[in-house]
């Protein structure tokens, strides 16, 4: 090959590439686009106020969902983080404990597992046993999600930190716990944080494991033990729907949706970075 | 101050243990209960036989998986087979084209794509993709298959919009993120010197690229590409919006089809009847094996062709 087939070798696959790179970026713009100005417009005074309206009656709202939202997800963050937290600091601080193999296992193989099947999980142990559709066994197909995420995010942070840090507090005379508690998580604190926000923003957006543990529902509701509706399922159900007004308003709790989600992917990033 | 001695040591470690312990107990239960739930299926149509079996059909009481099972392999293997070369192509141009700033953007762009919610997509499809497939990709094809290629049009399908087409396209677009961030943090740690080696020789930029970075990378590039398999399989809220969701074998390009995910959230809280419910669960077994293969199968390329750790 002569040079000059070579330099146009060279300059035809950069084109390719950048269009590959495009043909990446496009939709997402046009994805992006889309959900704002059609979700817009649904934005308004009722939206964020008011409980739904049968179909045909317009000036319904997303109330329920958006208050169900928060708390379903910030239920099951509670209890992901805790156990998330937990597997986490015993996988870094104690690294030789003979758990610690099974551990890693299965933060791993439970990361790839659908989230549609953490709802048909807690639709088997806590809807079933339970005799109906939950807030609870919502947030427990939620947590699962979570744990894998969170004990993987806090195993990485936590060993970045020195093993001097952690001998400097046993040198003065500290118990492992005091070290661990008032050294080795204040110092990972950012880390931390980031893992939780990042669990959480990637549970919120889930609707599988909602669908038949969560379920949904019309009205304002605060009883744990009964059916509450969320964002995306929300979503779902007004997607398919065959109402115009249901459909705008899709459009509408999708862009809230987006806007949380990236909102707290925002937060995630700044509190890694600032330690 | 006991609790500075021993027993807050061991106080302490027993609680992180007890959650530990919990973190398993529960993913042990997670498969346990899926079996025990998908049992009565199995004990009915036997475990082969019904992973084997194509008839879905709730009023006759008879169950079979095979569709679903087709309907997961196709979708997730066609988005990979879409979604590879632009996800390499853009992971390429982060780490090795841009300067730092630029890359930064498309990277954070790119993982944008993440944290879209799967409905959100599935609205998008609904409402935009369907659409414009149906009107500008499936009508034409359809109508030149119709005029050249009659023997085509049963296997292209009745140009609707909604099937396999259009979850695929959507599919392919929500998988890039997770195959295209490894590759990216694969060619990132490809080392200057090898690079700068192959500069040195008169190479020219694509020259390294293809030469260098990409067989070094491979690793990472691999099991980003099975990772991203892993998320097709599992994807339902999207794949159940679109995909026209029709429990039958055999599968047209265009026309509605099911996969495992999208036949539980389809079903699940319209299904009466111990057998169906049943049945759905032993999907989501099914599922559930599937994941864990291919999931296994990333860690262990991840491990075996690490950037570093060369073979072993």
């Amino acid at each position: 090959m002569n040079l000059r087939r070579r330099y146009l070798r060279d300059r035809l696959m950069m084109v390719g590439l950048a269009l590959g790179t495009l043909l990446v970026l496009l939709p997402l713009l046009f994805i992006l686009a889309h959900v704002f100005i059609e979700g817009i417009g649904a934005l308004n005074w009722n939206f964020f106020t008011k409980p739904p309206k049968p179909p045909g009656e317009s000036g319904g709202g997303m109330l329920p969902a958006i208050v169900g939202t928060f708390y379903i997800d910030l239920m099951a963050l509670a209890m992901g983080g805790l156990l998330g937290l937990g597997g986490g600091v015993l996988m870094a601080e104690y690294p030789d404990h003979p758990i610690n193999r099974p551990l890693r296992l299965v933060a791993n193989v439970l990361g790839g597992v659908p989230a549609i099947l953490m709802g048909l999980f807690a639709f088997v142990v806590v809807v079933e046993p339970l005799g109906g559709f939950s807030a609870f066994s919502g947030a427990v197909a939620l947590a699962v999600l979570m744990i894998p995420i969170i004990m993987r995010s806090t195993e990485e942070v936590l060993k970045l930190l020195p093993w001097e840090l952690r001998e400097a507090g046993l040198a003065l005379g500290l118990p492992r716990w005091r070290v661990t508690l008032s050294l080795i998580l204040p110092a990972a604190k950012g880390g931390i944080i980031t893992g939780l926000l990042l669990a959480l923003a990637r549970a919120a957006g889930e609707a599988a494991p909602l669908l038949f543990t969560a379920f949904g529902n019309q009205f304002l509701s605060f009883d744990p033990l009964g059916p509450m509706d969320s964002l995306p399922l929300k979503i779902y159900v007004y997607a398919i729907s065959p109402y115009e007004d249901w459909v705008k308003q899709a459009w509408g709790a999708a862009l809230l949706l987006a806007l949380l989600l990236m909102l707290t992917n925002f937060l995630a990033r700044r509190a890694m970075r600032k330690r | 101050m006991r609790i500075y001695g021993r027993l807050g040591d061991r106080l302490f470690s027993a609680f992180l243990l007890a959650l530990g312990l919990a973190v398993l107990f529960i993913a042990g239960l997670l498969a346990w209960e899926l079996w025990l739930g998908g049992r009565q299926a199995f004990a009915t149509f036997g475990f082969f036989p019904f992973a084997r079996g194509t008839a879905w059909d709730a009023v006759k009481g008879n169950f079979g998986a095979w569709p679903f099972i087709v309907g997961t392999v196709i979708t997730s293997a066609a988005a990979l087979a879409l979604s590879f070369l632009p996800s390499l192509a853009a992971a390429i141009v982060i780490a090795e084209y841009t300067p730092r700033w630029l890359g930064e953007i498309v990277a954070y762009l790119v993982d944008l794509l993440a944290a879209l919610p799967s409905v959100v997509y599935g609205l998008w499809g609904i409402f935009v993709l369907v659409p414009l497939v149906r009107d500008h990709l499936e009508m034409p094809l359809f109508l030149w298959a119709g005029e050249h290629a009659p023997g085509l049009l049963g296997a292209l399908g009745a140009p609707i919009g909604t099937g396999m087409l259009a979850a695929v396209l959507v599919l392919s677009l929500m998988i890039i993120p997770y195959s295209s961030a490894l590759a990216r943090d694969a060619i990132r740690l490809v080392p200057r010197e090898q690079r700068e080696a192959m500069y040195a020789l008169g190479a020219t930029r694509w020259e390294v690229v293809r030469r260098v970075v990409l067989p070094y990378a491979r690793g990472g590039i691999f099991a980003g590409m099975v990772l991203a398999l892993a998320r097709a399989i599992g994807e339902t809220m999207a794949v159940t919006m679109l995909i026209g969701n029709s429990a039958k074998l055999p599968y047209s390009v265009f026309g509605p089809a099911a996969t495992m995910s999208s036949v539980i959230a389809n079903e699940f809280t319209e299904a009466d009847g111990g057998l169906h419910l049943s049945s759905l669960v032993a999907v989501g077994f099914l599922l559930l094996l599937l994941s864990l293969l291919v999931n296994l199968a990333a860690e262990f390329m991840l491990r075996r062709m690490a950037v570093g750790e060369g073979r072993k």
